[in-house]
């Protein structure tokens, strides 16, 4: 994973709450045994009509939202299945940055390992970017800030180890394996007890 | 004295290879790895890209379930997959398993089936583990006292290459279910009914322990819907503390401990239950004796209420959107809403209590005209022994279709699925927008509630639909 240090990039807004991994790739693309390509497929139930064609009443597909790297979501989002397609698929998108009241569990998990950052915010800071739209934001994983364009800052709390690991682009399969001798000690524990 | 602890506290303790600190997440020592098709392709190219070995295929356990076709194979033994992708992603397992050396239950095996419940059936999940899976249901071994969830393809990767896996420890969430389920209401009714109390979102970051008389009650399989929709609360785990219907469900089931070493283990097992006094970081109370037959009206499992109830008027242009969807007015109750599709299976409701009891309502009744219904078991050992019992010939006769096991249209990736704007009664576990076929609208019920709207061509409940023909006999 590529180090992770700051984002900035206008937002785009999906206002509605519970927003599913299936909504975000729908069980048939996932026959695929790929990391990439899954971006042109993201949201593909809303963002296509019948005939293959945009659907204008998208909100990512209005020219405003075209080329925001940073998704202001409803609450809750990402709920429902551990497809890791869902991160993929919004990577390979264009998203960098997802911002939400409450994101669900194994996605947040899923989406910090690719680099995607999965930000919780407070209520009302979530009702103020849910209201605005295609504004700048410049958030910095360090520091754990978002500035705003007209200077002001919400501050948003991340697990101090995801951090570290986003900044220095840590490879967590590598930090396992590190652990190998304590592995191991517990293995031999557990068949001597058994 | 040691503090009280609850019963995820134990296994979490227990499986501590590295305690968690401020700056660290904990290793956890993972028992048990589930395997299938779909979120483990890239997990397998990922270790041998780094020239790994998967370290433990003893603890490892694939099958096929999620793209498989439920039709059976052809005179030539052709199956009919949907795409030729879906067959590359069963192959590229087939191929993966014999290159690591993980045991797969193929094609030809007689325990093949749905992850969850085979790793069950086969006594491979067993209390106080940890089990893990690519695949949200694994909530479902929680059942067993096990400590058991769902995680994302690069922590299947994990897994393979080291047995473990960081994490944090979640809150712990105590569900007392109090009272009895009144006759003719189950386990898929009481989840629901749960769900729609603590809301989709309302388990996230916690691990349930649902404990109390209702629950204790309950059979393994029922326990197994209970903890399996965990998941649909947003929880990262579901537990129900193991005890003697657990010890008795597992006893002689090939991976089960025997003899001196099954006594030792429920020995150990039987302390797997929180103490008094133990702190939960939240609790709720249910009373059991109020649930009555529970359905979903929308698109996220939350969106549940009681079949005979009206439904309530949407709060948010989210749920007045679902309703739109769904087709349903506020106010009204959802029952007698013609149906299209019945779909009977899933790792939440295919096992042979819930065929029974859906055969139940099928025996001597035909499928309304009109209607689709697909029975799908969940494993090769529930088609065997349903069709032992005769429950197969119930079905057909009923006009029913009697498939090969799988996840068929619960996930709706392997051609069996709905047409835009039918409406499906289905036992399966989301009724997200488009979950089963694009435009398709679901409910979620009970098998006895999706048999019973099968035979009326309405949303019915069953215990109407039994009594209408005792009247009539």
């Amino acid at each position: 994973m590529k180090p992770l240090k700051r984002i900035r990039s206008r937002t785009a807004v999906l206002p509605h709450a519970n927003i599913d991994t299936d909504r975000i790739i729908p069980a048939r693309f996932l026959t695929t045994t790929e990391r990439v390509g899954l971006g042109r497929h993201a949201f593909e139930d809303w963002r296509y009509l019948a005939d293959g064609s945009d659907n204008p009443a998208f909100e990512l597909n209005r020219p405003e939202a075209r080329g925001c790297g940073i998704l202001v979501a409803g609450h809750n989002f990402g709920c429902g299945s551990s497809r890791e397609h869902a991160p993929w698929a919004l990577l390979d998108y264009g998203i960098q940055a997802v911002l939400s009241s409450e994101i669900a569990d194994i996605f947040r998990s899923n989406a910090l390992k690719n680099g995607l950052l999965a930000v919780v915010v407070s209520e009302s800071e979530h009702r103020y970017l849910l209201d605005h739209p295609g504004i700048e934001l410049c958030i910095d994983v360090s520091t754990g800030c978002i500035e705003l364009p007209d200077g002001g800052r919400f501050g948003f709390e991340m697990d101090a180890f995801a951090r570290h690991c986003l900044l220095e682009g840590v490879d967590q399969m590598g930090y396992l394996l590190q652990h190998d001798d304590a592995i191991q000690r517990h293995e031999q524990r557990v068949e001597r007890a058994a | 004295m040691n503090a009280p602890r609850t019963l995820f506290d134990k296994l979490w303790d227990a499986h501590q290879v590295v305690p968690e600190s401020d700056t660290a997440p904990a290793v956890l020592y993972i028992d048990l790895h589930l395997v299938h098709e779909v979120t483990s392709p890239q997990a397998f190219s990922e270790l041998r890209a780094r020239g790994l070995k998967l370290r433990r295929p003893d603890r490892t356990l694939a099958t096929l379930d999620h793209s498989t076709p439920t039709l059976p194979a052809d005179a030539d033994g052709h199956r009919p997959y949907t795409t030729p992708e879906a067959e590359a992603q069963v192959e590229k397992l087939q191929a993966n398993c014999r290159e690591f050396g993980v045991k797969l239950h193929d094609w030809d095996s007689d325990a093949r089936g749905i992850v969850h419940v085979i790793g069950p059936e086969l006594g491979a999940t067993q209390p106080g583990m940890t089990i893990v899976c690519g695949d949200s249901h694994t909530s479902t071994h929680g059942a067993f006292g096990a400590l058991a969830f769902g995680i994302g393809t690069t922590e299947v990767g994990h897994v393979m290459a080291t047995q473990c896996l960081l994490q944090r420890k979640p809150k712990s969430f105590a569900i007392h279910v109090d009272g009895e389920l009144p006759k003719g209401v189950g386990a898929k009714d009481l989840v629901l009914h749960i769900i729609a109390t603590i809301g989709v979102g309302g388990g996230t970051g916690h691990v349930l322990e649902f404990r109390g008389p209702a629950i204790e009650a309950l059979s393994m399989e029922a326990r197994m819907t209970m903890c399996n929709m965990s998941i649909e609360a947003g929880a990262r785990a579901g537990l129900i503390a193991p005890d003697d219907t657990t010890f008795a469900w597992l006893e002689g089931r090939p991976s089960a401990p025997r003899g001196p070493d099954w006594d030792r283990a429920v020995a150990h097992w039987t302390t797997l239950r929180s103490d008094a006094g133990a702190h939960y970081d939240r609790e709720v109370r249910i009373d059991a004796t109020l649930v009555r037959p529970t359905v979903t009206y929308g698109t996220h499992p939350g969106m549940a209420g009681a079949l005979d109830a009206p439904v309530p008027e949407a709060t948010n242009d989210q749920e007045h959107r679902a309703l739109e969807y769904m087709r349903v007015t506020a106010g009204k109750s959802i029952a007698g809403m013609p149906v299209d599709v019945v779909f009977i299976g899933s790792c939440t409701n295919s096992r042979l209590p819930d065929l029974r009891a859906a055969a139940e309502i099928l025996r001597g009744r035909q499928v309304a005209e009109g209607v689709r219904m697909l029975v799908v078991p969940g494993s090769e050992a529930v088609r065997r022994e349903a069709e032992a019992e005769g429950l197969h010939e119930v079905f057909t006769a009923a006009g029913a279709e009697w498939r090969v096991p799988g996840c068929s249209m619960c996930i709706a990736m392997n051609g069996d699925l709905a047409q835009p704007g039918q409406l499906v009664v289905s036992t399966s576990n989301r009724n997200f927008e488009g979950r089963q076929g694009k435009g398709a609208r679901t409910v979620l019920a009970s098998p006895e509630t999706a048999a019973a709207s099968a035979v009326a061509g309405r949303l019915s409940d069953a215990r109407s639909v039994l009594k209408t023909s005792e009247a009539a006999a």
